[in-house]
């Protein structure tokens, strides 16, 4: 019993509260956007904002289970996890539902939903975590490295064939995971690279792209002509990257959904039909930028509270905050994200185990990739791939996988002083 | 294990920018771009517009001339619209199958999400029928509109009327305007527009993404509520305006009274003239569209657009100037041999008048006398100074209003013509005129032109001795009463008071015992000049101008009745029925006999058939009056020497019975 007490005592009260507030301001963000006058009451059960608090109530519940489990368990039962997860997701091709185009859910019955994308980030970290912390595993092996790209890609690849383009470049964010445990910081510079020829490629033709990468190759060898061996690197990632653009040509042609052809267009400026698929982003905009400083106040938001953005309390609930309490609002948010992350980044550090330190990493870049593509998707900045605001979106599956994914993390730390 | 220690720097750096970036995005949309808070309004806010009442006209009694009535235009929403029963529906609208279609056609074509009118102007009657059932019909509403009603249907050509606003209007309003507003087209209401029209009210709603109403934007706080127009307070007097309109029925020409010691306009009959309910409602373009085809021109404002030869009336022009200018006395004689030579032309008078001195010439309308006054004038320096001198009449006879616009405060008024010295030098030949060219102006013929307006602006100056105030229709603007300042100044004609008595004894003279003593008023001294204005095209205009009573005199009139003959047998009488009526209240037995009635029936309209089977002389009788145009410039050029004769006005002993036979 006087673990049980240490336990309690050795949690990281910090981060346990910034996660209450982010929990607390989606509830009434949610209230505020599906506002309704014949259901003022923010627990009415019949609303969007009634149900979140029951979500809130079973995470509570959940972290506290968390808190009080073993962690030698939970690490221990990390292939058991991964291997529901992936029973599910294959479950969900098969009988799923579909909603909004994606085949994603699982009915729960009662109205209720489950979502096993959302489970998947926290199984593939946990397995993830617990491969790479082996005392014989190094990154850098070839092997190590592939099983670790097998155990990420595995999920990914189910997840697309739903196809939920989101969740599956979400996987992608653990990428920081393994260049934290040493993978080559060229991987690292190689994959922005990619994603900046991929934008690139799609929005000015190719020709021009690849007329700018070599100028810029040719003048590298001018400037390191000493290096031969730099010079074939760069000659070969100067085709590598010929090839890229020409394929990603190909797959934004060929193999992409029209409707994400669309999404991808609208972020780049391609296309800017207003009342066509660019409305949602719009509105988006105006809604926040309409906040100016201070907000139009709690509940007096017109673009949400007249439905004028959609998908208010789900992936773009960030439009409420941005509209009601202005730019004040969006950088406290922001900032508690922010404090959130490096906190995980901090706590992760100090885990004696590798083990709850690579985890922390999973959660870290799994949060951080949630909210930064998130709010950048509605200011404009990013393609709308469709994914919730860690704690503040509305939806069960969401809240209680991140509280999940968060919650083991300070269980692990709660242990840190080696009670493990 | 922990050898990549350092890179957790790397992490938390990459994460930092990134959320700097998103810091960065959203300063600049929400702090330094406005566009996205106007783009928000606008995204809820709609408009909708109230309408104000429009400022009612009363006249000098406060009897109403024109209201307000609530009509209604059913508007349509195409989107909107959910599949109905369109029989029944054209059925209680009142049109047919291709009536819909053909409006259906036009309001998808206006916008399918926005309203416009599918049918416009509704009576209350015909609307109420339909409102019950409106709601059967999703996608229909309805928007009341407040357009005119004219109880006593009277004076249409001074009210004038309201129609939708054209597209230069909007453009020149700045956005007062918009498409489908009323705006004053002719008379009181287009000149008065901007007191009438009152101030458009503006209610600001919230709206959601399905255009449904939330409740008020900004809790109204940027609302604003219509101010009805300013009613206007008309000079008109009601009852003499309607048994002006009554008289004239049938005839063409005007009436104008106004009252001396105001310019007040206290009647304004324009004839023929139409019920100005006519343009309202439904049936408006059918009912302007005959109105306009009508050959006698019922839109013609023959008070202020109708020009005729003055005639007798302006006799005592000439004569006033001369006294003053020392030129005459009113003692001067001349005896009259029933004609007079003016160079080497020779101008009849209807008889020998003997020796006339001022008054008798007035009240006798020797023209004789009146050629010899013009003449002296016009040769007081020698035949060499012809063009000075004549300049100096010009512009004594200008004082009087004539060859100008009085500036009445409606649209659309003539200047009637009084010739200057330019345009005899270019119709002759600088120097090659003389006062013998042009002394049939003596008489009020030639070239003279005077609108009705003008020829009782006259009877005004000499009523009151020399001045007269600024015609005007509208007596006072709203509940505050407030008189333009310039209907308060006196304007002087340039003629010293004590040189009227002669004129005016000459005036009281034709009604007591001269021309128009048929016409005489039991118990008012009335002080008038018969006319019979030439028309080369048919039978001659009746002119009658007169005021009373002559102490402190109360009204000041003119009277044409065109193609009816002598003055004295027609626009006497009726002149004299208005002044009684107006005067007394009532209509008193006459002595001659003559009864309102039988001016009223009398049918004196030219016949259309003769001017339309040959094409040039329904040129000329349009030009004649039903056009505001100059006479023809072929007669005018013609006539190198002045017009022989004016047929004078003599006593006519005329029996109601016997004078209409050949119109019948
Ligand atoms: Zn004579």
């Amino acid at each position: 019993m006087n673990n049980q007490r240490n336990f309690f005592f050795n949690v990281d009260w910090i981060t346990v509260f910034i996660y209450l507030a982010l929990c607390i301001i989606g509830w009434f963000n949610i209230h505020a956007a599906v506002y309704d006058e014949r259901h003022p009451f923010i627990f009415d059960l019949a609303t969007n904002y009634g149900k979140q608090f029951l979500f809130m109530i079973l995470a509570f519940t959940l972290a506290i289970i968390v808190l009080l489990l073993e962690s030698r368990m939970i690490t221990t039962l990390a292939p058991a996890f991964y291997a529901i997860t992936i029973f599910l997701l294959v479950l969900v091709l098969v009988i799923g539902k579909n909603v909004g185009g994606n085949q994603a859910w699982l009915s729960l019955g009662g109205g209720f939903r489950l979502q096993p994308s959302e489970f998947a980030k926290f199984a593939t970290c946990l397995l993830l975590a617990r491969y790479l912390s082996q005392s014989n595993i190094k990154i850098a092996d070839s092997k190590s490295f592939l099983t670790a790209l097998a155990i990420i890609g595995l999920p990914m690849f189910l997840i697309l064939r739903q196809p939920d383009m989101g969740s599956t470049l979400v996987f992608y964010s653990l990428i920081f995971v393994l260049y934290r445990e040493g993978l080559s910081a060229n991987y690292l510079i190689i994959s922005i690279l990619f994603i900046v020829l991929f934008l690139t490629s799609i929005l000015y033709p190719p020709l021009y792209v690849i007329a700018v990468i070599s100028g810029i190759t040719f003048i590298l060898i001018l400037i390191m002509r000493k290096n031969k061996r730099l010079i074939t690197t760069l000659l070969t990632g100067l085709v590598i990257c010929i090839a890229f653009i020409f394929s990603v040509k190909f797959i934004y042609n060929k193999v992409l959904q029209p409707h994400q052809k669309v999404r991808i267009d609208i972020v780049l400026g391609i296309k800017s039909d207003l009342r066509g698929k660019g409305y949602n982003v719009n509105q988006s905009k105006i809604a926040i930028g309409s906040g100016k400083l201070w907000g139009k106040g709690y509940l007096h938001g017109t673009q949400t509270k007249y439905s004028f953005v959609p998908a208010q309390s789900t992936d773009f609930i960030f439009c409420t905050i941005g509209e009601e309490w202005g730019f004040a609002g969006t950088v406290f948010v922001l900032g508690l994200y922010l404090f959130l992350v490096l906190r995980i980044i901090l706590i992760a550090e100090r885990q004696r185990s590798s083990l709850s330190r690579i985890y922390g990493y999973g959660v870290a870049s799994v949060l951080f990739f949630h909210v930064a593509i998130n709010i950048a998707t509605t200011i404009g900045l990013a393609p709308v791939i469709g994914i919730p605001l860690p704690f503040i979106s509305y939806g069960g599956s969401s809240l209680i996988n991140f509280t999940l994914l968060l919650f083991v993390l300070l269980k692990f730390d709660s242990n840190r002083l080696g009670i493990v | 294990m922990n050898s990549y220690f350092e890179r957790r720097y790397t992490i938390a750096g990459i994460f930092i920018v990134i959320i700097i970036i998103l810091v960065a995005r959203l300063f600049y949309i929400q702090i330094i771009d406005n566009r996205y808070a106007i783009y928000a309004s606008n995204n809820v806010r709609r408009q909708t517009i109230i309408f104000p009442a429009r400022g009612p006209i009363l006249d000098r009694n406060e009897k109403i001339l024109v209201q307000n009535q609530t009509f209604y235009d059913i508007m349509v929403t195409p989107k909107q619209v959910k599949p109905f029963d369109t029989l029944e529906f054209c059925k209680l609208l009142g049109i047919d199958k291709a009536g819909f279609d053909k409006r259906w056609v036009k309001a998808m074509k206006y916008s399918p999400n926005l309203p416009s009118a599918f049918e416009k102007q509704l009576s209350g009657e015909s609307f109420a029928s339909l409102q019950e059932r409106l709601s059967e019909f999703p996608g229909f509403d309805y928007s009341p509109r407040y357009l005119r009603n004219y109880p006593d249907s009277i004076a249409a050509q001074f009210l004038g009327f309201i129609g939708e606003v054209s597209d230069k209007d909007i453009e020149r309003s700045g956005g007062y305007y918009h498409l489908g507003d009323y705006i004053g087209e002719t008379g009181v209401e287009k000149s008065y527009e901007s007191v009438l029209r009152g101030q458009r009210g503006v209610q600001n709603w919230l709206i959601d993404s399905k255009n449904k109403r939330k409740g008020r934007f900004a809790n109204g706080l940027f609302d604003t509520a219509a101010i009805a127009g300013q009613r206007l307070k008309s000079s008109l007097d009601i009852n003499i305006q309607q048994l002006g309109e009554q008289l004239m029925k049938n005839k063409l020409g005007s009436i104008v009274a106004i009252e001396p010691s105001t310019g007040e306009i206290l009647c304004y009959v324009s004839s023929p003239t139409y019920d100005p309910n006519l343009m309202v409602g439904r049936q408006r373009g059918n009912n302007a569209a005959s109105l306009y085809k009508n050959p006698y021109k019922p839109f013609f404002i023959r008070p202020i657009q109708a020009y005729y030869p003055p005639g007798s009336s302006f006799k005592p022009l000439s004569a006033l100037i001369a006294l003053q200018n020392g030129i005459i006395t009113p003692e001067t004689t001349y005896n009259c041999p029933g004609y007079y030579w003016a160079g080497n032309t020779k101008i009849r008078c209807t008889h020998v008048h003997g020796v006339v001195n001022l008054s008798s010439a007035v009240s006798g309308s020797c023209n004789g006398y009146f050629s010899m006054v013009f003449q002296k004038i016009i040769d007081l320096y020698g035949a060499k100074k012809t063009e000075q001198t004549f300049s100096q009449w010009r512009q004594n006879v200008n004082k009087f209003g004539l060859g100008n616009r009085l500036g009445l405060d409606m649209p659309n008024e003539g200047k009637g013509n009084l010739p200057t010295s330019a345009y005899y030098n270019k119709v002759y030949r600088p120097g090659g005129w003389r006062s013998s060219t042009v002394v049939s102006l003596a008489i009020g013929q030639g070239e003279l032109e005077a609108t009705p307006l003008q020829l009782a602006n006259i009877e005004c100056t000499i009523a009151n001795h020399g001045f007269y105030y600024k015609p005007h229709l509208i007596k006072s603007i709203g509940a505050e009463e407030i008189i333009k300042k310039e209907y308060t100044e006196r304007n002087f004609v340039g003629i010293d008071s004590q040189y009227f008595e002669p004129v005016i004894n000459g005036m009281q003279a034709v009604v007591d015992h001269g021309t128009a003593i048929q016409s005489k008023i039991p118990g008012i001294i009335m002080c008038g000049k018969t006319g019979t204005a030439q028309n080369p095209h048919g039978e001659n205009h009746s002119v009658f101008v007169a005021y009373a009573p002559r102490e402190n005199p109360k009204i000041a009139i003119a009277v044409v009745v065109e193609n009816s003959g002598e003055g004295a047998r027609w626009a006497a009488p009726i002149a004299s029925f208005i002044v009684e009526k107006y005067l007394k209240g009532s209509i008193s037995k006459r002595e001659s006999g003559i009864t309102p009635a039988y001016f009223m029936n009398a049918n004196k309209l030219p016949n259309i058939d003769n001017y339309t089977s040959k094409g040039k002389k329904r040129a000329a009788f349009l030009a004649d009056s039903l056009r505001k145009s100059k006479p023809d410039s072929v007669f005018k050029q013609k006539r190198k020497k002045p017009l022989p004769y004016t047929r004078d006005d003599q006593p006519v002993n005329l029996k109601p019975d016997s004078g209409n036979k050949k119109n019948e």
